[in-house]
Formats: structure tokens, sequence, C-alpha cells
């Protein structure tokens, strides 16, 4: 379970988390939504360690991240795979060794036949073929290095998978295949997972439930028909604006957890 | 408020502000250091990258470093025989002045400001990057520590390759002085090795341009990966920090020369 407690975070003059309370529970999937530039990258890399609150608390399973000491942290992040928002990859490595130094396990890592195996393994949950692993960052398009990034960060097996803009950037059709795969890796390895975006249509799709942060504070959270039912100005604004009434049309569902128990990873 | 208080309050918030910047620094800068000592218990990650690392620096660098030092001897050479013309002071000297002047202060200084651009610009360049990139974010989410990955690869295969250049430079420097000390001046073999001889202190002019390569691959690795290691705001960051990586590299290297001339030689 990840918690968020009062956490507040400013850089220079410019607050960007004022006092944020948010949780996730096992299994479930949360998208945080809100405007560019509102905070929501910040909140998600508190979750990890990668930024420390200036108050507040982030607890992840039990483990309160901001007085983890170097140790404790990495082996709490060998649990948590982080997808960036521009996939992040190494371009001085091949796509193989990009998803192989995703395997956290020190002794697996090592295990070069385990490593090929993985790799392919990887490499087909997020539909790319396996003759992929032979190219570099720079050789791929804008989707396969979001995949590449989504394969890397399930490498280690993960329990929990955070998602930085998934399909920023990406035209429909190719936000469609990433929002298709976050889905699938819900159902087939059933992770939790967190996804800051943008895009209210994929977070509909793939959330169980939904965040909106507003102003450095989260204005509002329930799974999509409590968001679409919420009277909050804020969130009636950001959801007419970003969803262009396509909600007031098609009451989209809240995504069924009932099958979201998926394959062991 | 007058414009004399506002001034006043100006130069005090200016003020304050550089000297916070310094300090976050030092702070930074102890604490990277901290973090490199307690990296090398780590090995297995660093040793691998090193070498591939060395390789690509070593090689990389050999051509400009003998080119460099090559003109460095002749032209000292050259210049010699111009100062002791008219016959006061024997030809053979000149043998010693390339010698030592190569041993004791071109082979080092010159490569290691040629390396400073070389190597320096290219690790700042390189951590920079991959700062503004979020890969070095990335390789901290996977649990993986980008000291031991990233930066004691950089900075130990400097410290090996950077005194082997110098010396190898000094080696340059001195047969090059010869070739010209022989074609220009006239001078054989058996002189000029004379001169070089006459002048020579002994082991300590060697061990005095090792111990300065060790200070000068310091200065050319480590200031430039913790430049680029704290690049920040994208693309200009970068180039901004390739620029301050250089020199700042350069002018430590120049102070520690000074520094240790003093310490070392007593003068």
């Amino acid at each position: 379970m990840i918690e968020l407690r009062q956490v507040s975070k400013r850089f220079v003059d410019n607050v960007v988390l004022d006092g944020v309370d948010f949780d996730v529970r096992q299994g479930e999937t949360v998208a945080l939504l809100g405007p560019s530039g509102v905070g929501k990258s910040v909140l998600l890399k508190h979750i990890i360690g990668l930024i420390k609150p200036d108050s507040g608390d982030v607890v992840v399973d039990g483990l309160h991240v901001p007085t983890l000491k170097r140790k404790q942290l990495s082996q709490l992040r060998q649990r948590i795979g982080y997808v960036f928002q521009n996939g992040a990859l190494f371009d001085s490595m091949d796509v193989a060794e990009n998803i192989r130094l995703g395997i956290t396990d020190d002794d697996l890592y090592r295990d070069w036949k385990y490593c090929r195996e993985r790799v392919r393994e990887c490499l087909r949950l997020v539909n790319l073929q396996p003759e992929v692993s032979v190219k570099f960052p720079g050789e791929l398009s804008g989707g396969m290095r979001k995949r590449v990034g989504i394969a890397r960060a399930i490498a280690g097996k993960p329990t929990y998978l955070l998602y930085d803009e998934p399909t920023s950037g990406l035209d429909p059709v190719n936000s469609d295949v990433i929002d298709n795969l976050v889905e699938k890796l819900q159902l087939e390895i059933g992770v939790t997972s967190v996804m800051v975006t943008h895009d209210v249509r994929g977070a509909f799709r793939t959330a169980d439930r939904i965040a909106l942060l507003w102003q450095a504070r989260i204005r509002a959270m329930g799974t999509a028909e409590e968001i679409l039912a919420s009277q909050d100005p804020a969130v009636q604004q950001f959801l007419e604006r970003d969803f262009e009434m396509q909600i007031s049309q098609q009451r989209l569902p809240t995504k069924s957890r009932a099958s979201a128990h998926g394959t062991e990873l | 408020m007058r414009p004399s208080l506002a001034a006043a309050i100006d130069l005090r918030r200016h003020a304050g502000r550089g000297f916070l910047r310094v300090t976050s620094h030092a702070g930074r800068f102890t604490a990277l250091v901290v973090e490199l000592f307690r990296g090398l218990a780590e090995w297995r990650i660093w040793l691998p990258r090193t070498f591939e690392q060395a390789q690509n620096i070593g090689y990389g660098s050999l051509p400009i470093v003998l080119l460099i030092a090559g003109f460095a001897g002749a032209v000292t050479a050259l210049q010699s025989g111009y100062q002791l013309e008219g016959g006061f002071v024997p030809l053979y000297y000149a043998g010693g002045v390339v010698t030592s002047g190569v041993i004791l202060e071109l082979g080092p200084v010159l490569t290691a400001l040629i390396l400073a651009g070389r190597i320096g610009a290219r690790y700042a360049a390189e951590l920079g990057t991959m700062r503004v990139t979020e890969q070095i974010d990335a390789l901290e989410s996977l649990g993986r520590s980008p000291v031991t990955h990233l930066l004691l690869p950089r900075i130990i295969s400097g410290i090996v390759v950077i005194p082997a250049l110098i010396m190898i430079a000094n080696a340059m420097g001195i047969a090059s002085g010869f070739f010209a000390s022989a074609t220009a001046l006239d001078l054989n073999w058996n002189d000029f090795t004379y001169g070089a001889r006459y002048f020579f202190k002994g082991p300590f002019d060697l061990w005095y341009s090792l111990i300065k390569a060790y200070f000068f691959s310091l200065a050319v690795t480590v200031i430039p990966c913790y430049i680029g290691y704290n690049t920040q705001q994208g693309a200009e960051g970068v180039g901004r920090a390739t620029t301050t990586a250089v020199v700042a590299a350069s002018v430590t290297i120049l102070l520690l020369d000074t520094t240790l001339a003093k310490v070392l030689l007593g003068q």
C-alpha cells in the first residue's frame, strides 16, 4: 500500500504540493490527473524517494520513504517499477541491456541465461518482437521507446508500477496501444499501479480510481462514477476542457477489478 | 527608500546568495566524495565499466596528446637555441632545458589542460545529458547507484590512463625536442644527453612529474563528473555544465601546478 500524508513540497517560491493526502490500495490502478506543470510527476517521484518532501510522510509497505537509509531505499526501489515520461533509456546500451538493468536481483542479473529469457519475456509482454533487443534507443520510435521503458520497469518483477505520462507525446493510435498495454499488464501480472497523466480518456479507461491534483492539492479522488458526479467546479472545468464533453455523452464505467488477479510475474 | 540603502540591501542579498551557493556546492561535493569512497566496495559493478572507459579515453586521447607534446618539445628546443645564440652558454644546455622543461612542466600541464578539454568536457556532457534526460533518475529508480555505475568507472579510468598519457607525452616531448635540436641546432645525441643529465636531478624529477599527473587526473575527472552529475535545465544546462567543467578543471590544474611546485620543489 502507498500512502502520502500531508506531503508538502516547494521549489524556491513555487509551492508544488501543499499538504497532499493520497493513497493507493494493494492491487488497484490509480490515475492521477491534473493540468501540465501542476506537480503530478513530483508527487510520483516522492513515492520512489527521488524527491524528499519538505514536510509530511510517504509510506510504502509500512516503510517511511523519506527517512530510509541508502540501502533500505535501494531495496524498496527494487519492488517498484518506474516508467519515465520519455522512456529515460540508456543511450549507450541496446534494448536488451536496458531491460536487463531492470532485473534488480544481483544474482539473477549475473545469470546470463535467465537474463536472456527475461528480456525476451518482457518484450513479449509489451508486444515487441525479440529482434528489437539488439537495437539502440536512438533507432526506436516514440511508442517503442515507451514500451521498452515499460519492459525495463517490469523486468525486476515489481510489486508496484509507477507510470509518468505513459501516453504523452503519442498520437491517438499509439496512446491506445499504451493504454491497452497498461490494462494488459494489470490483468497479466496484477501489480499495483499509479499512472500520472493528463489524458482523461486513458485514465477513465484504465484506472480503478482517479485523483485530480489541482493547485497543489488533491481536489477529488474516487471511482470514475464519483468523479463524473462531482459538483466541484475545478473537477468539472478540468473534465470539460480535457474530455471535450465525451463523458456526458457516454458514461464510462470504472474498470472492472474482478479480473485483475492475473498471472504471477 | 533611499538609493544608497537599496543598493546596500541588494549587495547583502547578493553576498548571501553567493555564500549559500558556495556552501551548497561544498556540501554536495563532500557528499559525492564520500559516496565515491563508499562505492569502491562495489568493485564488481565499476571494474568492468572502468576497462571500457579507459579504452575509450586512452586510445582516443593518444593522438592529440602526442601532437601537443611533440610540438611543445620541438618549440622548446628551437627557443632554447635562440636564447643560447652567441656562444656564452654552451649549446648542450638546450638538452637540459628541453628535458627538464618537458618533464617538470610542459608534459604534465599541457597534457592535463588538453585532457580537461577532451575528457572533462566529454564527462560533463555525458553525465549532464543523462541527468536532464532522467537516465540518472532511472538508474536510481532501479535501486542502482549512479556513483558506482557512472562516476567511479570514469574517475578511476582517468586516474589510471591520464598519468600514463602524461608519461607518454614526456617521452614524445623529449624525442621531438632532440629531433628539433639535431636538425635546427646541429646538436648531436651525445651533447643533447649530456645537457639533459647535467640538469637532471635524479629520479625525483620523474616522481614530481608523476605526482603532478595524479593530481591533475583527479582535477580532470572528479570536477567534470561533479558538475555534469548536478546539471539542471535541459540542453542549455548541459552546455553550461560542459563549459563550466572545462574552465573549472583548467583553473584547478593551474592552481595545483603552482601549489605542487611550491610544496614539492620548495621554491
